[in-house]
């Protein structure tokens, strides 16, 4: 009885990974593997979904793992496009670096909050911690609760270059994981600022003007308004057929279409 | 046929010992990899400068974990401070007061409550919890309070169930022999039953203190997860548990080390914690 459970345990054992490495093998030819930045992926998956009912035969796998991830990935080899919210740096500059729209980052703050606008050098007052009550930015007498992204994260990464300069972010500013969190606490608290992708903003909080402008598309065009990033794709020097048909795709004016419509600024038309 | 049968029952034990073992092998597994992941930056970077660092920026260069060992404890005193009565109270009704049908339907409740996702406690806390002491006490709602109580809650179950298993365990002799010598039903218990179970209870809170050190996807959502030690029971703070889950998403090289450092340090507080219990209780009581 012992031995021919064993016997059985070892068979489904030897049956599973054969079989996962069957499929495996079957698979990886029409499919194109995407990861890296959690701020790219939603789009990337919208762009996939259109892309897979244009050309059916490519499967495109979109998966998160985050900016460093996506270029570490693509680096290795495991994945056929790395997605990333952030310029690359140092040794991460041997990549093909593919802009396939520009994204805003606005500042936010609840709707109660009767601010309108900031100074750049205010917001990176607040978030060093320089500036910690709303009076001193002539509203009531209540600390001010900053909200920031996680270490590591492409949004922090890019509003560390573009706002911060060389200045670290306090100790006492509150952290969250996520664009769609930050967007939770600040419509929640009406003491709160936070900063997320311009795609992501919706009634529930407010946006602020950043040195007199407001993040929208014509702004940004206009190179009015500051805190912009790339959205990259990232291939190694020689992209498989499939993985440079879906990037033509997202560049063509279709794809541009389909990012517009989402909120972020296309990189051209 | 006997010899086939004794080849049968060795078969077996062994086939179970296998499997027993396989957990203790599981054990080792987890140990050995987070060890591999984490030892290479206590030995580059030192392990005071981990472990007393009061600076936590791993993709600057800062590896310091000392607010977040700080800040686990502090929540895991609070969580204790705000459940465990509750919680003896509670398992001193239902084994000393309540009736059988009471007890039939506490018991199962009590269980449900064990049984809910810790997300779910997370989100009642950011729901509820955190508007209501951003209103009525200050600060962002974000704190070591909304944590405590959050944590608080959590442990119930674990401490109730233990300790209520330790009080029904103490023998009816007791009881009836203080109630025979003239002690009323509270001195019974207050001077009898709970020091005849002092030992399950303090297991109990330690347990306790086990889930809520451990605890991370509630402690995430209403925590904050602010890097300074916190000054007062409104400020935001992060722990150990939650610094992982945060940031490993994004994390690579030295930070994702430092990830893995910081499970070396939770691993090793939650080893000496078990310790100190174990040594503890069995000190305080002999048998």
């Amino acid at each position: 009885m012992g031995r021919k459970l064993l016997g059985l345990v070892l068979l489904a054992s030897l049956t599973v990974c054969s079989s996962c490495g069957f499929f495996a093998k079957g698979h990886r030819e029409k499919t194109v593997t995407i990861a890296g930045s959690t701020s790219v992926m939603p789009f990337t998956e919208k762009l996939a979904e259109h892309f897979m009912v244009e050309r059916p035969g490519t499967f495109i796998d979109v998966q998160g793992g985050g900016s460093s991830a996506g270029i570490q990935a693509t680096m290795n080899g495991t994945v056929a496009i790395g997605m990333s919210s952030r310029e690359l740096k140092g040794k991460e500059k041997s990549l093909h670096a593919i802009a396939i729209c520009h994204d805003a980052i606005a500042v936010i703050v609840n709707p109660k909050n009767p601010l309108s606008g900031l100074t750049t050098a205010q917001v990176r007052d607040i978030y060093s911690g320089k500036i910690r009550n709303w009076k001193e930015l002539g509203w009531i007498d209540r600390d001010i609760n900053a909200v920031t992204r996680e270490e590591g994260s492409g949004t922090r990464g890019a509003f560390e270059d573009l706002v911060m300069r060389n200045v670290l972010i306090d100790d006492s500013v509150m952290v969250q994981d996520s664009n769609g969190a930050v967007r939770e606490v600040v419509g929640n608290d009406p003491y709160a600022v936070g900063y997320i992708s311009l795609g992501i903003v919706d009634p529930r909080v407010k946006t602020l003007f950043i040195d007199g402008v407001l993040p929208s598309i014509q702004n940004v065009r206009a190179k009015r308004y500051g805190i912009v990033r790339p959205f990259l794709y990232l291939t190694s020097k020689t992209p498989s057929p499939q993985a440079q048909a879906f990037i033509d795709f997202v560049l063509s004016d279709q794809g541009q279409a389909i990012l517009r419509k989402e909120g972020l600024i296309p990189i051209h038309g | 046929m006997g010899r086939l049968r004794f080849n049968k029952e060795a078969g077996i034990k062994w086939l179970l010992t296998l499997f027993a073992l396989s957990s203790l092998l599981f054990l080792f597994i987890i140990f050995a990899f987070i060890l591999a992941e984490g030892l290479p930056l206590f030995l580059k970077v030192g392990v005071t400068k981990i472990i007393t660092g009061t600076k936590w920026a791993p993709t600057k260069g800062y590896f310091g974990i000392f607010p977040m060992i700080v800040s686990s404890f502090l929540v895991t005193f609070g969580a204790l401070c705000f459940g465990a009565s509750l919680a003896l109270g509670c398992a001193t009704y239902l084994s000393e007061y309540a009736g059988r049908r009471t007890k039939l339907f506490l018991k199962p409740a009590l269980e449900l409550l064990a049984g809910i996702p810790s997300v779910v406690y997370g989100f009642l806390g950011v729901i509820y919890i955190v508007p209501l002491i951003r209103e009525y006490l200050g600060g962002p709602g974000f704190s070591m309070l909304a944590t405590s109580v959050v944590l608080g809650i959590m442990i119930l179950p674990t401490i109730i169930s233990i300790s209520f298993d330790a009080l029904m365990s103490v023998p009816a002799g007791y009881r009836e022999g203080s109630l025979a010598m003239g002690a009323t039903k509270w001195q019974t218990v207050y001077r009898v039953v709970l020091p005849a179970a002092r030992s399950g209870i303090l297991a109990s809170f330690i347990l306790g203190m086990g889930r809520a050190i451990g605890e991370t996807m509630a402690v995430i959502m209403v925590a904050g997860n602010a890097l300074k030690i916190p000054t007062s029971l409104l400020d935001p703070l992060r722990t150990l548990t939650s610094n992982i889950a945060l940031e490993l998403a994004y994390a690579t090289g030295d930070h994702r080390s430092a990830l893995f450092s910081t499970g070396v340090v939770l691993l090793v507080i939650i080893m000496a914690l078990n310790l100190i219990a174990n040594f503890w209780v069995r000190k305080r009581v002999p048998k």
